[in-house]
């Protein structure tokens, strides 16, 4: 055995984190793991496990062996202390912010959210007594400005959803650090290999894995993740005695594990939001090209917001990537590789001129997602965001001329082709 | 997935030592040996109580094979075994003493443990005493600081893990168990 440590980089982990060659068969793939449940060694071992004496595999609402692999390599590439692998993004989430809070709890969030995020936050937080803030996000004082004694924590987007601004995640996790309470950071369009949020002192990560993460726009899963950094010990909800489990102290038997612990034992167990072994096999084959796909997702991104912003037919783009951008600074910061691939435009003649460009697109496809390895394009105030009233969509930035690309992997002068094409269809 | 046998990634998660000092105290060949060669261990410090850190580190490695020796003044008999009130009053040999008390008393308990020949001592995560530390070197012991013996432990046969934890081990060997 050789004696040295050694560091090795993200892309060795892409491929080796979380996953050791088992040692009967020698199976150099992740196997999957398509079982519900697991054999107990004997009674005492049983009961062990489920008193969290020892870490074991029970059942697969809780834990899974494929899903551990997939859940152990997004940690080490987020330089985290651990991860807990969920049925969405949106699970992923709620999962986090149920572990944390507890009624008449606030948080304080940043108005660039995804639309399902904002509506969670809004109506369904809203139901359980938490209130959610929003501000706005570009200037990160917006949030100390809406504290209370009640905040418990702060919540944002690396690259805000819809148009692309990038969070100040080093400032707002100041300001969450002088109040003791997490910085939350949804991770998605990002993906760490662009950026990984705990380096800049974010408490928790989520992700909607569904994304970049997994490429294909096969599979719908989430994951919350955390640093190991962070004093639980006057948030009750974490460290108090659990009646569930015997009065267990989550945070004080589990340390920088407990908040991880707490999610899954409890939180998961309970929501029952886990993700299908399938899926986590699946995760699993995105994350193994993971640097080589982002890499050509933000050279082709930078590309077509250039052709964009020259193109008579486009009003605006608002892609952090381009040096007149409000967020290139932070974009630069933050995201050096570059600010991701997606991103929104606003197509001259507003909301009829959008909905003719979106139907003469021939390569783009019209669908709710982003981060697939195909282009895709959405018109979110007919959409994604169509849930929100008017003075809502105005505080998330979406205005009705707003189209959002997600660029992916296609050769280039194709997708440039089509978007030349479709906007010149706009007049017609 | 099966257990670790192999290099560790070295990006040092959860310590509050400095770096030279994770160097010299958590080095993951010489905890991978300890595990491995350690068969009895003093656990200063256990609690009786079944819900305390302490009770959950010490049903796990007895499980796991390892001979529990309770060092608490205040107990009789802790998970099968005779309790002690300090490392001194253990009759027989131990291999490893592991340290559940304030940084404080680690010049003491290390004292002990020195006089009982133990190979070595281990301060549990978040307890740090240089001084102790080193006075346990230069008797010839080898020392652990600010490491949970159950987490170490679970990271390197495999089963921290299941729950999704970072363990940092990165081989494309096949598995096997070493302790």
């Amino acid at each position: 055995m050789n004696e040295s440590k050694r560091a090795f980089g993200f892309e060795t982990r892409m491929l080796h984190a979380g996953h050791i060659p088992d040692a009967v068969t020698g199976a150099r793939a992740v196997p999957i793991y398509q079982t519900t449940s697991y054999v107990f060694d004997d009674t005492d071992f049983a009961a062990q496990l489920f008193e969290l004496k020892q870490y074991g595999n029970i059942y697969t609402r809780i834990m899974n062996p494929t899903t551990a692999v997939f859940e152990e390599r997004l940690a080490s590439l987020e330089n985290a202390t651990g991860c807990l692998a969920t049925a969405s993004g949106q699970a992923a989430q709620f999962i986090a912010l149920a572990t944390l809070l507890q009624p008449e709890d606030e948080i304080v969030a940043s108005a660039h959210l995804y639309g399902g995020t904002y509506t969670q936050f809004s109506h369904t937080l809203r139901k359980l007594c938490v209130k959610a803030h929003f501000v706005d996000p570009t200037d990160p004082k917006n949030f100390e400005r809406a504290l209370t004694p009640k905040t418990r924590a702060l919540y944002g987007e690396t690259i805000g959803n819809p148009r692309g601004s990038i969070l100040d995640i080093e400032a707002a996790a100041e300001i969450a650090k002088a109040r003791r309470i997490p910085l939350i950071v949804d991770n998605t369009f990002a993906t760490p290999w662009l950026c990984r949020p705990i380096d800049f002192g974010a408490t928790i990560v989520v992700h909607s894995a569904t994304k970049f993460i997994g490429g294909h726009g096969t599979s719908i899963a989430g994951a919350l993740l955390e640093s190991g950094n962070f004093d639980y010990s006057h948030y009750p909800t974490v460290s108090d005695p659990s009646p569930s489990y015997h009065n267990l102290k989550f945070y004080e038997t589990f340390g920088h594990y407990g908040f991880l612990m707490k999610a899954r034992a409890e939180t998961l167990r309970d929501v029952g939001a886990c993700i299908s072994p399938f899926n986590s096999f699946l995760l699993i084959q995105g994350l193994e090209t993971l640097s080589l796909r982002m890499e050509r997702h933000v050279q082709n991104a930078l590309a077509v917001a250039q052709f964009l912003k020259s193109h008579p037919k486009v009003e605006w783009v608002s892609y952090a990537g381009l040096p007149d951008s409000p967020y290139h600074a932070l974009a630069k910061k933050y995201t050096p590789k570059g600010p991701g691939a997606v991103f929104a435009f606003g197509v001259r003649g507003g909301r009829e001129a959008g909905k003719k460009f979106i139907e003469a697109l021939q390569i783009f496809s019209h669908l709710a997602n982003v981060g697939d390895a195909k282009s895709l394009v959405i018109h979110p105030a007919s959409t994604t965001h169509q849930q929100l009233s008017d003075e809502e969509l105005q505080k998330c930035g979406v205005g009705p001329e707003l189209i959002r690309l997600s660029i992916g992997l296609e050769t280039l002068e194709d997708l440039l082709w089509d978007l030349d094409q479709a906007l010149l269809a706009t007049s017609r | 997935m099966g257990s670790g046998s192999s290099l560790a990634c070295d990006i040092s998660l959860n310590s509050i030592l400095p770096k030279h000092l994770q160097d010299r105290y958590q080095n993951p060949s010489l905890i991978r040996r300890i595990l491995a060669e350690s068969k009895t261990i003093a656990m200063v410090g256990l609690s009786s109580d079944g819900q305390r850190p302490s009770y959950f580190v010490a049903s796990y490695l007895k499980y796991e094979g390892y001979r529990i020796i309770p060092v608490n003044p205040k107990a009789k008999e802790i998970l099968g075994e005779k309790a002690y009130p300090d490392v001194r009053s253990i009759p027989h040999p131990i291999d490893l003493v592991e340290v559940f008390r304030r940084p404080e008393e680690c010049d003491e308990i290390v004292q002990q443990a020195i006089e009982k020949k133990a190979k070595t001592v281990w301060f549990q995560l978040r307890i740090v005493n240089e001084h102790a530390a080193q006075a346990a070197e230069a008797a010839g012991l080898d020392v652990v600081m600010d490491k949970c013996v159950k987490m170490e432990h679970g990271r390197y046969n495999g089963s921290l893990h299941w729950v999704g934890m970072n363990t940092e081990i990165i081989t494309a060997r096949k598995a096997r168990r070493l302790f």
